[in-house]
């Protein structure tokens, strides 16, 4: 009576509402690969089992309130035992058990088969973006947030991606199976995809392996699906499924830039080019923390605006971003940034929020990494 | 009257002695004051983290961050919970225990009187370090509740406390066990053997045992927190060799009876609310003990459900699959009885009753959610979703807490001697039983569209069922005011209780007066 009743409101609520109209929003999003389809036919087949002992039990349950009233003059028939219904009701659910366990043991032996991969992709999950490497292909990047700040602090309208949009999405192609292996630099995340079928932790100072094979192109988000600290919730996941042909030129842009970059790395910067690209890698990397302002988080996360470090000399804030400070949420960046980042993102600290220290040039970062 | 020396001692005059006001309370031995002590602590508790509650959903009523920055709202969601399971339902529980158990089992007391008081007054201490640690630099622990590492080597001294706080709890916890189990096992009434124990005895006496079996499992686990956040150890470390997905099979080897510590109490107080209104007794009564035992047993071999997505062998998957769905087996025989209980009785609606019939359909929908879980497919998508957020609140809150309210209404007139007031009763039933739907309902929707939990800000697409969700949350808390005022009134006074004021209630409770005598039982009752 009273689930049947919140139902209706709900609903109710729901239709008056509803603004996108999208079907999916009742029930799992439309499958686009063969484990996500899977699971949402088990689910299908679950839920109707359920509802119908639902109807059986309670429609009985029902029955009897309304009927085997005292205030209908009912009499109480004092019966309590009877072995043969208690047998009946403890092998008949067991049978329905054994019916759903069947196909959802085929599921799990298919989700778990993640051997002849046609590309594999290593993901590392970081406080609070996720790193992607083609392995085959020596291709290697960060995706971090891409939705503006303002957005989160309601200083301007949402987008339509709000939260779920990324500077560089996970590229793949379609139709191929994709064998990911997932680990973590600090804590435990967990890369989920809904429409994929795909979530696995990943977790730090281990690999573990999942797959999928999607079936039509298109755009498919997700989030990180473990508590991680504070931007647990500022960490989405873009996959963009493209045909072969445009997967593959996809890749050679993205080889030739990184190449680009690598040579560009060693060059000498000019201070506006520093601070312009520092902004840019302070926000994707360092904002979570130490906040936009600068001010950081009062015992959480030091501030860096008059912080001695930052105006001290440059080989200890250059050393400091490089190795991190273990045992705290500062992570060692040495691996995620290269020579050009480092170099930039030191310097826009060293001369943002009335800090007046000298830039720092890619060469310094080169020689200190030594 | 002669009195000597050694006969004074069991002579009830002698209680004219007792002191009254807060040194009473500070060294009560008694069952009763205890147990009220233990309730007035959970409701405090219960206000508390009904508070975070709200907080929390008013962050989420709507995307974008309006109240809380994420830091302090991960600390509230780690806080509520961590309070609602150990500061609401288990205390709560625990005081049902210490009122309850000597009265129904014929006795004058609990087995270890100043044991009872210890245990009872280590509580406010860990609620204090646990709570106090919100005003400390970098505020409260906010890894949830389940304190993974290594998120929770990274936190600050509040990690710590409340590190020391489950400590404490968990030692309050096995003394308040062991006195539970010696007072069932040694002080009933003669002729109580254990086939004619009420229900609610016999779910205690295996939450106990299940009690004993897990705390010091969970006390052991966080204690190697403890070392690796400050001496230097490695256990959840695989930098040091350790691994932490080690602490995700300790803590749930743990967390799953621990689930069943929360529940099974409640089976006890519904399987006894039911039959005293339908006036027939309790159907199927050696099957439901049967019933309960199982479900214990099969808690301690479940734990890997809660880590379906951790990346197990395809072996451990399975296992864990097929014994979490065997768990529906007992279940569905504990609910299939309440139905046939209540199936041509006599059956009048008092707020207990009223309690303990949504308990009965609204647990089933956690239930039945708990089994669409066990399916690891299924699981992959919902794992860490607001799907298990719908699921463990129904079982956990129209589950354990709608029975507790279900004993309140229930034995509230055997312990202050006055009849509820029902008008007011029906109004608090309607009203959270309305609206606890309109909470957590749509969570279902949300997790399956792909809301993960645990954010302070979400995505445009789950905006609607988040804001029903949030005006859902505040009916049920404001209606919770009216609770708070039917037990003031119920304590203050009202229609006198009589010794049973209850056509169809059994039991030894009601042969006594409401409320009972100091030493509920001086001489034991004769069972025929």
């Amino acid at each position: 009576m009273t689930c049947a009743r919140a139902c209706a409101v709900a609903v109710a609520l729901f239709a008056l509402s509803d603004r996108s109209g999208a079907e999916y929003r009742f029930n799992l999003p439309a499958p686009q690969s063969s484990v996500a389809h899977t699971a949402y036919d088990l689910h299908i087949i679950v839920l109707w089992v359920c509802l119908a002992i639902f109807a059986l039990v309670f429609g009985a349950m029902f029955y009897s309130l309304l009927r085997h009233r005292k205030s209908l003059g009912h009499a109480a028939h004092p019966f309590h035992e009877s072995t043969t219904v208690e047998v009946i009701w403890t092998t008949v659910p067991f049978l329905i058990l054994v019916g759903l366990a069947w196909p959802a043991t085929k599921a799990v032996l298919a989700q778990k088969d993640t051997g002849n991969p046609d590309l594999t992709i290593k993901i590392t999950g970081h406080q609070w973006k996720w790193e992607y490497e083609y392995l085959q292909e020596g291709v290697r990047f960060l995706s971090v947030l891409a939705t503006p700040s303002e957005q989160i602090g309601d200083r301007m309208e949402k987008g339509e991606h709000y939260l779920l949009e990324v500077d560089e999405p996970l590229v793949v192609p379609v139709g191929r199976k994709v064998r990911l292996l997932l680990t973590a630099a600090d804590v435990i995340h967990s890369w989920w995809v809904p429409a994929l079928g795909v979530k696995q932790d990943a977790i730090p100072g281990f690999i573990r392996d999942t797959w999928f094979r999607a079936d039509a192109p298109g755009t498919y988000r997700g989030q990180c699906a473990e508590l991680c600290g504070r931007g647990h919730a500022f960490m989405p996941i873009v996959v963009e499924v493209k045909p072969e042909a445009e997967y593959r030129a996809w890749l050679a842009a993205r080889k030739s830039d990184q190449a680009a970059k690598a040579a560009e790395s060693g060059r000498a910067f000019a201070p506006a080019e520093l601070l312009a690209l520092g902004e840019k890698i302070f926000t994707a990397n360092c904002a979570a923390c130490h906040q936009a302002n600068g001010r950081g988080i009062p015992g959480l996360f030091p501030a860096l605006a008059g912080s001695a470090i930052v105006n001290g000399p440059p080989q200890a804030h250059v050393g400091r971003v490089l190795q991190g400070k273990p045992g705290t949420a500062m992570p060692a960046f040495a691996a995620q940034l290269d020579d050009a980042e480092i170099a930039a993102v030191v310097s826009y600290e060293r001369q943002s929020w009335g800090n007046h220290a000298e830039p720092v040039q890619p060469a310094l970062v080169k020689n200190q990494r030594q | 009257m002669a009195i000597d020396g050694s006969s004074a001692i069991l002579e009830p005059a002698h209680h004219g002695a007792l002191p009254g006001g807060t040194w009473r309370w500070l060294t009560t031995t008694n069952h009763k004051d205890i147990g009220t002590l233990y309730l007035c602590f959970a409701a405090v508790m219960f206000l508390t983290g009904g508070l975070m509650a709200m907080t929390i959903r008013a962050e989420l009523f709507q995307p974008g961050l309006q109240f809380v920055q994420p830091e302090l709202f991960n600390q509230l969601t780690t806080l509520h919970g961590l309070i609602m399971i150990f500061g609401v339902i288990m205390p709560t529980f625990t005081g049902f225990a210490n009122w309850q158990i000597p009265l129904m089992i014929g006795a004058p007391d609990m087995a270890f009187p100043r044991m009872n008081n210890w245990s009872f007054w280590l509580l406010p201490v860990a609620a204090a370090l646990l709570i106090g640690s919100m005003f400390l630099p970098g505020g409260a622990v906010a890894g949830g509740w389940t304190l993974y590492p290594p998120l929770s080597i990274q936190g600050g001294i509040s990690y710590d406390m409340t590190i020391f706080a489950l400590h404490i709890m968990g030692a309050s916890s096995i003394m308040g066990a062991i006195n539970i189990i010696t007072t069932i096992l040694n002080m009933r009434a003669p002729g109580m053997t254990p086939m004619r124990m009420p229900m609610f005895v016999w779910t205690w006496l295996i939450t106990a045992f299940l009690l004993i079996a897990v705390m010091p499992v969970l006390a052991g686990t966080i204690t190697m927190l403890l070392t690796d956040r400050n001496f230097g150890t490695h256990f959840f470390s695989a930098a040091g060799g350790g691994d932490p997905v080690m602490f995700q099979h300790l803590f749930w080897f743990f967390g799953h009876p621990e689930v069943y510590i929360l529940i099974l109490p409640a089976f006890g107080i519904v399987s006894t609310v039911i039959p005293t209104f339908a006036r027939k007794p309790l159907f199927g009564y050696r099957s439901m003990v049967y019933a309960t035992a199982s479900i214990a047993i099969l808690s301690f071999i479940v734990w890997g459900h809660h880590m379906f997505t951790v990346g197990m062998p395809v072996a451990a998957q399975l296992f864990f699959m097929y014994a979490t769905m065997l768990i529906a087996v007992p279940t569905g025989v504990k609910v299939f009885n309440w139905v046939a209980t209540m199936w041509r009785g006599s059956l009048t609606f008092e707020t207990a009753m009223l309690f303990a019939v949504a308990f009965v359909c609204l647990f089933t929908i956690g239930g039945f959610s708990g089994l669409v879980l066990a399916m690891v497919p299924v699981d992959t998508q919902l794992q860490d979703t607001y799907y298990v957020v719908a699921h463990f609140h129904y079982v956990l809150v129209t589950g354990a807490l709608f029975a507790i309210y279900a004993g309140l209404y229930y034995w509230l007139p055997k312990w202050t001697g006055h009849r509820v007031d029902e008008n007011w009763g029906r109004w608090h039933f309607w009203l959270s039983a309305v609206s606890v739907n309109v909470l957590f309902f749509p969570m279902h929707f949300l997790g399956l569209a792909g809301m993960p939990r645990r954010i302070p800000d979400y995505a445009l697409q789950f905006a609607d069922f988040n804001r029903i969700a949030s005006i859902g949350g505040f009916v049920f808390g404001a209606s919770q005011i009216l609770l708070l005022i039917v037990i003031v009134k119920c304590v203050r006074g009202g229609e006198p209780a009589g010794n049973c004021p209850y056509e169809g209630a059994v039991g030894l409770e009601w042969t006594l007066s409401s409320p009972p005598p100091y030493h509920s039982f001086a001489t034991p009752p004769e069972l025929e």
